[in-house]
């Protein structure tokens, strides 16, 4: 009884009894929800248009903030080191599509992974190599992004929301929009949902698959570099961040890896759900760190109803 | 010319189903089995033991086991790591718990562990499918990996949170432990996956490795001519499992001697994964030429600048092995998608038409 009580009362009279922490709790889970939307972001985008599943979307948030940091300590000022950040970032898709993509069209699925994971090493070994596998800070000032935080109290309590977060969340927001808007109205935005329908039909109408690439995978590193920011922001810039990719493959599993939406609606109910079960049933029940798999099981869970995630298409298959 | 197989006629089917259809692969494994056995141990150090020659033969048993699941039977798995250290953690409670128990024993039991383990983590594959089922193995091998951690059970509520081989004899040679010595040591190892081979071979190439085969080449199809597809494919995670768990003991107690729960985290899966890709799917052979390629590159790497003479610090060769190594799979997927595997199959077809070219 007592065991049932600690799993099924105990967690909500706390939730119940401290209301301000459960909003800090939920405020913290929905800034992670909102990095790891971000992050599933750049793999959809990926992964609608070229049918890859980017493993090295991970490393190229590491890469873009390490990047930005770099070209900064050399002496740049943030308003030249951004661009150029992005610059860097054009050259990398660009790059990765002549050298790695274009020998390798038609393979496999599982053939065009791992080469995303080739990409990943050899991005690590790459950026250690120029700058070094210590820990850097991000240049938050520079890029005015504030770094106070407001106080609230609720419930005569006491939450405190911190600007860099709410920055963080609101560029998010805007970055998401202007994709959308992007992806549904522009000319290239329809070129890469073409793309994403049928490789071919697409070819025959004149669109071309090496440029649309070249550019989903600059936007990939746009994203990767904004989530870099608002990430390194929080934690401070090193190969460490690697470990976020894992945490948004289980986003895009849940969200389906084809939605736009799924993955920012994955990425948020992850981000909230992991930190409430770490908080109230992880840490005082099975001894913490529980955020290191909760993603994955909850995923899991969805996909055995799901099989193909929740906003994802209907696997169709033909014998 | 070298490879003869001009007048080897097959006059039934058993010859031709045969282990060795032709003798020159017989005489070849012959010679490299002979290697193994006999001019390695003569000649090679004990640098050479620990750093190349038993490593090697762990990886491509583990790249084995994860190459039945993926090659074979078509059903990803980037989990490799958390079920190599289920049998690890298994082969550690069995030998605290029955000091007595024969070592042989002890890995075998362990391999059981795993692949219950490894069936129940198999189980979402009759739903999922894809790089959907990538989450069922992913979710494995953070939920193992954590669990080593926080289950001090496992690890005998030691300190350091870490597992202590201790001293085991075999016929009176002492084989794991520290004082084991590392000939000991290899020729355990060797003769485990020797006989591991032999068993996957044989079960890839009978009834059940036709049966992975049709799933993993269409699974709706096998269904439609009347394989079992649930039976297939835990028979498939089972016995990869248990292959992988075998791997993962023979890890800690024949080469490591100690382990903490993060070694088996994801960076081990992947490097078997990368083993097994660059080596071949579905096949046999190419796990092991695959596991030599990746165990020798980073000794290799860190040796070949010290021998010419280019000033290199081990920072700086830690970060080039890593570029190097992604580099060489994305070379090696442009260049032959199939694998180490696919080279020595064309270069045996080479072998046996030359002089001519057709």
């Amino acid at each position: 009884m007592e065991f049932l009580d600690n799993i099924l009362v105990k967690p909500f009279a706390d939730m119940a009894a401290a209301p301000d922490f459960l909003l800090q709790v939920l405020w913290e889970g929905l800034v992670g929800g909102v990095l790891y939307a971000l992050i599933a972001l750049g793999f959809v985008l990926i992964y609608k248009s070229s049918r890859i599943f980017n493993f090295a979307q991970g490393i190229m948030v590491v890469f873009a903030a390490l990047t930005l940091v770099g070209l900064h300590e050399k002496g740049l000022p943030a308003f030249i080191a951004l661009p150029l950040t992005l610059v860097v970032m054009l050259v990398l898709a660009i790059t990765i599509e002549r050298v790695v993509l274009r020998p390798l069209v038609n393979q496999p699925d599982i053939i065009l992974f791992m080469a995303t994971i080739g990409i990943t090493l050899f991005l690590i070994g790459f950026g250690e190599l120029i700058f070094g596998g210590e820990n850097k800070v991000m240049i938050t000032k520079e890029l005015m992004i504030p770094t106070d935080s407001f106080v609230f109290e609720p419930f005569g309590g006491f939450v405190s929301i911190e600007q860099k977060d709410l920055t963080a969340v609101i560029g998010a927001m805007l970055l998401v929009a202007g994709l959308l808007v992007f992806l549904n109205k522009s000319k290239i935005g329809r070129a890469i949902r073409a793309l994403g329908d049928d490789h071919q039909a697409a070819l025959s109408v004149g669109i071309s698959l090496s440029t649309i690439w070249v550019i989903v995978w600059f936007i990939a590193g746009v994203i990767a570099l904004a989530t870099g920011i608002v990430w390194g922001a929080r934690a401070g810039v090193s190969f460490a961040l690697e470990v976020i990719a894992f945490k948004a493959l289980p986003v895009l599993m849940l969200g389906g890896l084809e939605s736009v939406m799924g993955a920012i609606i994955g990425g948020l109910a992850i981000g909230i759900l992991e930190k409430v079960f770490e908080i109230y049933w992880g840490q005082p029940l099975l001894g913490g760190n529980t955020e290191a798999w909760f993603a994955y099981m909850l995923a899991l869970l969805v996909l055995l109803f799901r099989p193909q995630g929740l906003f994802g298409e209907k696997i169709i298959e033909r014998v | 010319m070298f490879y003869p197989t001009a007048g080897q006629f097959k006059t039934s089917y058993q010859a031709d189903y045969a282990l060795f259809p032709v003798r020159q692969d017989a005489f070849l494994l012959g010679v490299i089995a002979l290697f193994a056995f006999v001019v390695f141990p003569l000649t090679a150090s004990e640098f050479t033991f620990r750093a190349l020659l038993t490593p090697v033969l762990i990886y491509s048993l583990a790249a084995l086991g994860l190459n039945i699941l993926t090659g074979y039977a078509g059903q990803l798995s980037l989990g490799t790591g958390a079920f190599m250290g289920v049998g690890a953690y298994a082969c550690y409670k069995l030998v605290s718990i029955f000091p007595e128990m024969n070592i042989v024993v002890a890995i075998a039991l362990s391999g059981f562990f795993s692949a219950t383990i490894g069936v129940i983590f198999g189980l979402p594959s009759l739903r999922i499918k894809g790089f959907y089922l990538a989450i069922a193995t992913l979710a494995a091998q953070f939920f193992l990996v954590w669990l080593f951690q926080k289950w001090g059970w496992l690890y005998n509520y030691n300190a350091s949170g870490a597992i202590q081989v201790p001293n085991i004899a075999l016929f009176g040679v002492t084989v794991a432990g520290p004082r084991a010595t590392a000939i000991a040591q290899y020729y355990f190892v060797l003769c485990t996956v020797c006989v591991i081979t032999v068993f996957a071979i044989n079960i890839t190439r009978g009834r059940i490795g036709r049966m992975w085969k049709a799933v993993r080449d269409m699974d709706i199809a096998a269904e439609l001519v009347g394989i079992n597809l649930m039976r297939a494919k835990l028979m498939a995670f089972f016995v990869s499992s248990y292959i992988v768990g075998i791997a993962g003991a023979l890890f800690v107690f024949l080469w490591r001697g100690a382990a903490e729960a993060n070694l088996f985290d994801i960076p081990l899966s992947f490097r078997v994964l990368f083993i097994a890709i660059i080596g071949g799917l579905g096949s046999v052979l190419g796990n092991y030429l695959g596991a030599i390629l990746i165990v020798a590159l980073p000794v290799i790497i860190s040796t070949v600048p010290k021998a010419l003479g280019l000033p290199i610090d081990a920072a700086t060769a830690e970060h080039l092995n890593v570029m190097i190594i992604g580099a060489l799979i994305i070379t090696f997927l442009i260049v032959e998608p199939h694998g180490l595997a696919r080279f020595w199959a064309i270069i045996r077809e080479k072998l046996i038409l030359w002089p001519f070219p057709h």
